[in-house]
């Protein structure tokens, strides 16, 4: 009896050490598409990523610079006050997409054009993705706004 | 008025809480009969009190009483009755209270339904439920108070965020926090014992149901929440691996996992640590969920915003529970004497994969949902962990969980033969695998995940089936087939929630294989052709909703000159809320669903439209159903419904043996 139950812990620990070994590996393999960094405007023109890199933008929508109703793809430029990167987006825009805003998108770089292949839909007209809020914090642009309310909104 | 007396009562039953986390702990330590009942009236006015509470913000929100912080920014007078019902919960204030009164639900529910427990284990469930009770009430007293009132109330209110105005989200978020919080009896159940030092058949049993609900619960929750994704924000997604939409998964998987290990504690008292360890974890990850949600620390496509002291007061929260526990677990483990032996190849073996697999599967999620956070702190480097690292790394384990689920479920308690079982199933594997390779050579390209989703799922299904059937027993096929209604709801549970993850798992192959979308430049009237349907934008005009104003498109679907649907799609702002949504126009078929999006007007007149082609949409919210339904099944099988005594007679009579 005593002997059969160790021996079954053996095993059942030896399964789990395989998955966990297992998992790992798969962990580190997707790790290599799946990851994609957050740059700003500013680190974009700094240093330009691969034209195969997929990779997050973030900052303000330039004023006066969405241009709607030219076709299916919807040109626009995203700012943090240091630089300034033109994006193409082809698709219908988020609901709450606007000019001076804060967006975020993922999407390879090509040509001086960043084009997004997604674009983050926000649920809360007073959100600041905290990565768009420190970038353009970093460029002097924005202050953390105590009267924006941020918290009546969430989700699960 | 009410309002006062709600807040009171809350302060009311936080003390309570209080008390009832300590008093019935010293009656089972000392063995004093009287401190451990006084749990029970203490459990049942703590529900009576956070009832009334929830009444009173209830109230207030119904009322419009704009003199209420909440009710400001969370609604309006011209909003619909079920959302200013639902208002209440869609802000993280009421929600909370949402949340504590759940808890306390659960807690009197061990009082009125735990009439067979042993005294000492009841109170002791009921003071550590209490405990978390008094740690989330005392989170909402003292940093989401939702009763603050403001001096000058304005005329009207700010309006509830409009995406939350929809019968998909009214209900997410109750159902979610059920099984949540539902974990929470599990947990409580999970120390107690450890208190106790002593975990039995009877422990099994009891913890069974309610981890049984919880999960039900979840499952239609994290569905409800992926359909209301798929039809309200506009371009059909169901999952985006999301921190958000991972908060939620990992509970699911943990409980999931729990579910049947408690199953083997039940039957063959054996694996006891493991379930207890899986009962702590399970709730120590709807609590990290919890943090997730409320922390804003993450960055979430839902992008909810939030405030940094929550998320402390939740982290504090959490190591309270999951350290102690844990610590309890690490010093009383060993206690827990396993019984049962069992062999390789058993039923036991199989349960005991399908859970490393499933908490492996969770814990693969985990690291890639916290993955930035690490990054961030140890590398300082900004990034976001993106659907391809999920699909990569997430979908294997669940691949091999679809192969071996039929087989393990199959097989006898104890003892089994692996290769009499195989023999049993060879058949349909190799129908599965037939029917994937029609797929394969019928479909364009070479992609291989429909197909093997193909071939899993009908495994998966014809699996349940065969499992289902080989406990008829044998005889000719009538004895067989009378005999197959009489089988224990358990039996047909187990099946039925089998069948339904089988169905979810083609579903979701096929609904990411095969959707294909478009997007074009249309004039109104003007028609075009699209995978083989004719689509007509007939009209696009001014619609008024009751606090909204809409951009509503006209447009007809015809096949072969046949028509098929007429949808409208729409642009609808909310001029109170200030905030613009987009209502795709969906024609729900059996195979497919067709999917319109109104996009921006064009300069030069017309419109830019999107369409769809997601096929096997409704099989993934019918499979998430079926999965929840065979839960119910099981959870209405007569043996929970009868005294634990009486249970174990007729759990002998009711169990057929499996076919040899």
């Amino acid at each position: 009896m005593k002997r059969l139950h160790k021996k079954r812990r053996i095993q059942v620990l030896l399964v789990a050490g395989v998955a966990i070994a297992v998992s790992t590996v798969m962990i580190g393999y997707a790790m290599r598409d799946g990851i994609n960094f957050f740059l700003s405007p500013t680190q974009v023109v700094a240093e330009t990523p691969a034209e195969t890199e997929r990779f997050r933008l973030g900052g303000l929508v330039e004023e006066g610079s969405i241009v709607r109703g030219q076709g299916e793809a919807i040109p626009f430029r995203v700012t943090d006050g240091g630089a300034t990167i033109p994006v193409s987006y082809r698709g219908v825009l988020p609901d709450l997409f606007s000019e001076n805003e804060g967006m975020v998108g993922t999407g390879y770089y090509r040509d001086g054009v960043f084009e997004a292949t997604e674009i983050l839909a926000k649920h809360d007209e007073t959100y600041m993705p905290t990565e768009v809020a420190r970038a353009l914090e970093e460029q002097g642009h924005w202050k953390s706004m105590p009267e924006i309310r941020a918290d009546d909104d969430y989700e699960s | 008025m009410f309002v006062e007396l709600g807040h009171f009562a809350l302060i009311l039953a936080f003390a309570i809480s209080l008390v009832q986390s300590v008093v019935p702990l010293v009656g089972a330590h000392k063995g004093w009969r009287g401190w451990m009942h006084a749990a029970h009236p203490m459990a049942t006015t703590q529900l009576l009190l956070v009832a009334f509470s929830y009444a009173a913000l209830t109230w207030a929100f119904v009322t419009s009483d704009f003199s209420l912080e909440l009710v400001i920014n969370n609604s309006h007078t011209a909003k619909p009755l079920i959302y200013k019902i639902s208002g209440v919960w869609g802000n993280h204030e009421g929600s909370l209270l949402l949340w504590v009164l759940i808890l306390v639900l659960f807690g009197a529910c061990a009082v009125w339904f735990g009439g067979n427990l042993p005294d000492s284990l009841r109170a002791r469930v009921l003071a550590v439920q209490s405990s978390i009770g008094a740690a989330f009430m005392a989170f909402t007293l003292f940093t989401s108070n939702p009763f603050a009132r403001v001096a000058q109330p304005p005329f009207d209110g700010g309006d509830l965020n409009p995406l939350l105005q929809d019968p998909g989200l009214a209900f997410h978020p109750p159902f979610l926090y059920l099984g949540y919080v539902g974990l929470s009896m599990a947990f409580s159940f999970a120390v107690a014992a450890l208190l106790e030092g002593r975990v039995d058949a009877a422990w099994g049993r009891w913890v069974r149901p309610w981890t049984l609900a919880a999960w039900v619960f979840l499952t239609l929750g994290i569905g409800m929440g992926s359909w209301w994704a798929y039809y309200e924000l506009g371009w059909g997604g169901f999952w985006f691996w999301d921190p958000v939409e991972n908060a939620s998964l990992m509970p699911w998987l943990f409980a999931t996992a729990l579910l049947h290990s408690a199953i083997v504690v039940e039957k063959r008292e054996t694996l006891k640590t493991w379930t207890i360890l899986l009962a702590i974890l399970a709730f120590g990850f709807s609590l990290i969920g919890t943090f997730i949600v409320r922390s804003g620390l993450l960055t979430s496509v839902h992008a909810f915003a939030t405030d940094p002291d929550r998320g402390v007061f939740i982290l504090l929260i959490i190591a309270f529970f999951m350290g102690g526990a844990l610590t309890l677990f690490a010093a009383r483990a060993q206690e827990m004497e396993a019984k049962g032996v069992f062999r390789t190849v058993s039923r036991e073996s199989s349960l005991v994969i399908n859970n490393v697999l499933l908490a492996v599967s969770s814990f693969v999620v985990f690291v890639g949902t916290m993955w930035p956070l690490a990054a961030e702190m140890l590398f300082d480097r900004t990034l976001s962990v993106g659907p391809p690292f999920f699909d990569a790394a997430f979908t294997p384990f669940m691949v091999a969980l679809a192969m071996v689920l039929p087989i393990g479920a199959m097989l006898p308690w104890k003892r089994g033969d692996l290769m009499r079982t195989l023999r049993s199933l060879w058949g349909l594997g190799v129908l599965s695998v037939a029917l994937g390779a029609t797929v394969w050579a019928f479909q364009t390209g070479t992609a291989a995940l429909v197909p093997v989703g193909a071939a899993l799922g009908l495994w998966v299904v014809l699996g349940a089936g065969a499992d289902l059937w080989s406990r008829t027993g044998r005889g000719d096929m009538g004895a067989r087939a009378r005999r197959l209604a009489r089988l224990p709801r358990a039996d047909w549970g187990k099946a039925v929630a089998h069948a339904g993850f089988g169905i979810t798992l083609f579903a979701i192959a096929g609904l990411v294989g095969w959707t294909r979308e478009d997007i074009r430049v249309v004039q109104e009237g003007e028609s075009f052709e699209y995978a083989g349907y004719d689509i007509t934008l007939e009209d696009v005009r001014r619609v008024e909703g009751p606090n909204y104003v809409s951009t509503m498109g006209f447009m007809e679907v015809e096949r072969n000159g046949r028509h098929i649907a007429s949808l409208n799609p729409e642009r609808r702002i909310y001029p109170v809320a200030g905030m613009p949504t987009t209502e795709a126009g969906i024609d729900r078929g059996f195979w497919h669903d067709i999917y319109l999006v109104l996009g921006d007007p064009q300069d030069d007149g017309g419109w830019a439209v999107r369409s769809h082609i997601k096929p096997f949409a409704n099989w993934l919210w019918a499979g998430g159903i079926i999965m929840a339904l065979g839960g119910g099944l099981s959870l209405s099988d007569r043996r929970y419904r009868i005294a634990a005594s009486g249970a174990r007679r007729k759990d002998a009579a009711a169990k057929p043996q499996p076919a040899e």
